[in-house]
């Protein structure tokens, strides 16, 4: 199949008019170009909105309490209530397929007050009442020390893991955090760990490394919240989608809460799976389109070889017809051209790949890292590049039947005749 | 070894069939080496093309080495053609972007013959035409003479039952084409059966048995005391 002399033969065949190869072979050349960018493009793009959620589950939902919106049961609309602790048992207990049900309270916030004071320094962060698995919802390094544990919970103790923001604002360079105490609103915390966030929102969003989390129950105590529950982040199992387990959920909290059974106003939440999807939707369109404008610019491409080689089995006719006398089958004159034609479309394809790749190299360099658009590392992976590949083999098949065809169409004797 | 009965051979032209070959009766036996002559148009080519399995009769019989050569493929027919008979043409046709040793390779390589030997076999039949040290050139670089031995070699180098030549000093001077004749000569001493075509007399004097052609019929079949192409070189 591949032996030297058909090698030979096809660069020979090839060479003998080089002009006309390389403008042929551009037509190819340039389709999987356009190919591999729109894909690499769509995948880049794919990329910097998937690092906007890389600091979080993606089966997740948040979800709070408003105030219900129709009369129930004797209870008045306009009516407000609270989630609690018994909230998050029962979903625990009814609901199927879920993997986490945190419940979470907040103190402070974006732009508040400054609430936590360290001797002379002080700050305005995030405190938040936490269970040790919200450290699954929101992925983070701990860089010293240990997150919240279920012991800490037990016992209520008042501990934290505060943020980097946290620390380089409140400690000094060098200063070992462990075992310090931070004071929250005028109650004693003792630092246990530091953590660092991927940030939601892409990047390494400040906002994101300048929190507290602290035991849900100490926290409850410290801050007189009771049984009180702020809101939930609830991810569900990976063989689930928490939209598909939202209704459910709410079904809980609407019987607990004696709220309208359609009131859907009652309760907010937002579905991160939701969006996620959608965008995972987007996705799927754009690297369709990706295929078929590239395929569509391929296709002229391949036309343009299969004339060229219609062009050259003209060409060789006198040659064809002096093989045959010497024995060669139809098959052998039928595969020279199909392998002259593959090998024409693989080395333009393969051509139009490395140059590319060559550019994504470039704009990989360019780009930001971590930057504010949502793009990054765009690239095509190894399968991508396999199927772009195949398709140019059996491109080049279908560019070389109807030449090889004619190829062998012609009579040995006619095609002796031809000069 | 070709044994032809009653062949008959018309073309289309158009609305008319014109009527080539009208019945000829011809055998040739081992050994022989026989010319073919006739005015122009007389269809010696269409005659040997048929003979060479590059074209099918329309009637007619045809056995080569007892094997009935009818309705074969295109596949079959290449490989008979490769086994059976080697071609040597009027213009030579060599492939131009091949050494002489790859063109007399060329049959063995549709024998699927690997490349050493292949190559071993070529080098052996181009010294045999005495062009050994011209193996590497180019046809382009041979004379007309150089190219029809390259020629005869190429022929030769699938050991052949047959070789078959249509005008094979046609584009060579005469004492070239003597030259040419001395080497089918010596060809045919060593037993290879041989048929050429020509419109010249004294080519066909130094074959050993003419036949003639004349509007698709053999008119004349005779024997001929032959002429050594040595001699008048
Ligand atoms: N493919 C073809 N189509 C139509 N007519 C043909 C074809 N091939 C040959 N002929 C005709 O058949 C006749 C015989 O042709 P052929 O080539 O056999 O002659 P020839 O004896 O070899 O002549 P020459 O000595 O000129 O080579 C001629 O009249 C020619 O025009
Ligand atoms: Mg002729």
């Amino acid at each position: 199949m591949f032996s030297r002399d058909k090698w030979n033969e096809v660069i020979e065949s090839l060479s003998s008019n080089l002009f006309r190869t390389v403008l042929t072979a551009f037509g190819v050349f340039w389709g999987i170009f356009i190919l591999v960018i729109l894909l690499a493009a769509g995948n880049g793009l794919e990329n910097g909105v998937k690092n906007i959620f890389s600091g979080i589950s993606s089966n997740s939902m948040f979800m709070w309490s408003q105030t219900a919106s129709k009369p129930y049961k004797g209870l008045p609309k306009g009516r407000r209530y609270n989630f609690d602790l018994d909230d998050v048992t029962s979903i625990k207990q009814k609901v199927n397929g879920l993997k986490y049900v945190s419940p979470r309270n907040q103190l402070g916030g974006f732009g508040g007050d400054n609430n936590v004071v360290r001797g002379l320094k002080n700050g305005a962060f995030n405190v938040y009442g936490d269970y040790p698995d919200i450290q699954n919802q929101e992925p983070m390094k701990i860089l010293q020390g240990r997150f919240i544990n279920q012991n800490d919970i037990e016992n209520k103790r008042k501990v934290a893991v505060i943020g980097e923001g946290v620390l380089s604002e409140l400690y000094e360079i060098d200063e070992n955090p462990l075992g310090t105490y931070v004071k929250i609103q005028g109650v004693n915390f003792m630092v246990i760990g530091v953590y660092k966030k991927r940030g939601f929102g892409g990047g390494n969003a400040e906002e994101d490394q300048k929190q507290i989390y602290t035991p849900f129950t100490a926290f409850s105590q410290a801050f007189n919240y009771g049984e009180r529950v702020g809101w939930m982040a609830i991810t569900a199992k990976d063989s689930y989608s928490v939209t598909n387990l939202k209704e459910q959920i709410f079904d809980v909290i609407k019987t607990n809460h004696k709220i309208h059974p359609e009131d859907d106003r009652a309760i907010g939440n937002f579905d991160l799976y939701e969006q996620f999807s959608k965008i995972q939707g987007l996705f799927i369109a754009l690297n369709a389109v990706a295929y078929f404008v590239g395929i569509l610019i391929l296709l002229s491409g391949v036309i343009g070889i299969s004339n060229i080689m219609l062009i050259v089995v003209k060409e060789r006719t006198n040659e064809i017809g002096v093989r045959r006398a010497l024995g060669a089958t139809p098959w052998s004159i039928r595969g020279q051209v199909l392998f002259e034609s593959v090998f024409l479309t693989l080395i333009a394809g393969m051509a139009g790949i490395a140059f590319a790749t060559g550019i994504l190299v470039i704009i990989n360099f360019v780009l930001p890292e971590g930057g504010d658009i949502p793009f990054a590392n765009p690239s095509v992976d190894l399968p991508t590049v396999i199927i772009a590949l195949l398709i140019l083999i059996i491109a080049g098949l279908l560019a070389g039947f109807i030449p090889a065809q004619n190829a062998i169409k012609v009579k040995p004797v006619d095609a002796l005749r031809t000069e | 070894m070709i044994e032809i009965k009653d062949l008959h051979k018309s073309y289309k032209v158009g609305k008319n069939a014109l009527h080539v070959l009208k019945g000829i009766n011809f055998s040739v036996k081992e050994g022989e080496l026989v010319s073919i002559m006739g005015s122009s148009g007389s269809g010696k080519s269409t005659l040997l093309n048929i003979l060479g399995i590059l074209d099918e009769a329309d009637e007619g019989t045809y056995h080569l080495d007892g094997v009935p050569i009818k309705n074969l493929n295109e596949r079959i027919a290449a490989n008979y053609r490769n086994k059976f008979l080697g071609f040597i043409f009027q213009s030579f046709n060599l492939i131009n972007y091949k050494s002489a040793l790859d063109n007399v390779a060329l049959p063995l390589y549709y024998q699927g013959i690997s490349r050493g030997e292949r190559n071993d076999r070529a080098m052996s039949y181009l010294e045999k035409v005495g062009l050994a040290e011209w193996a590497t050139h180019k046809p382009n670089e041979l004379s007309g003479g150089q190219k029809q031995r390259v020629a005869i070699a190429r022929a030769l180098a699938s050991h052949p039952k047959v070789l078959l030549a249509d005008e094979l000093t046609g584009a060579l001077d005469t004492k070239t084409s003597y030259e040419i004749m001395d080497l089918v000569q010596k060809i045919n001493d060593e037993g290879k059966t041989i048929l050429v075509v020509t419109h010249e007399e004294d080519i066909a004097q130094m074959t050993k048995r003419i036949v003639h052609l004349k509007d698709g019929v053999i008119i004349n079949d005779e024997k001929v005391e032959q002429v050594r192409a040595i001699e008048n070189v």
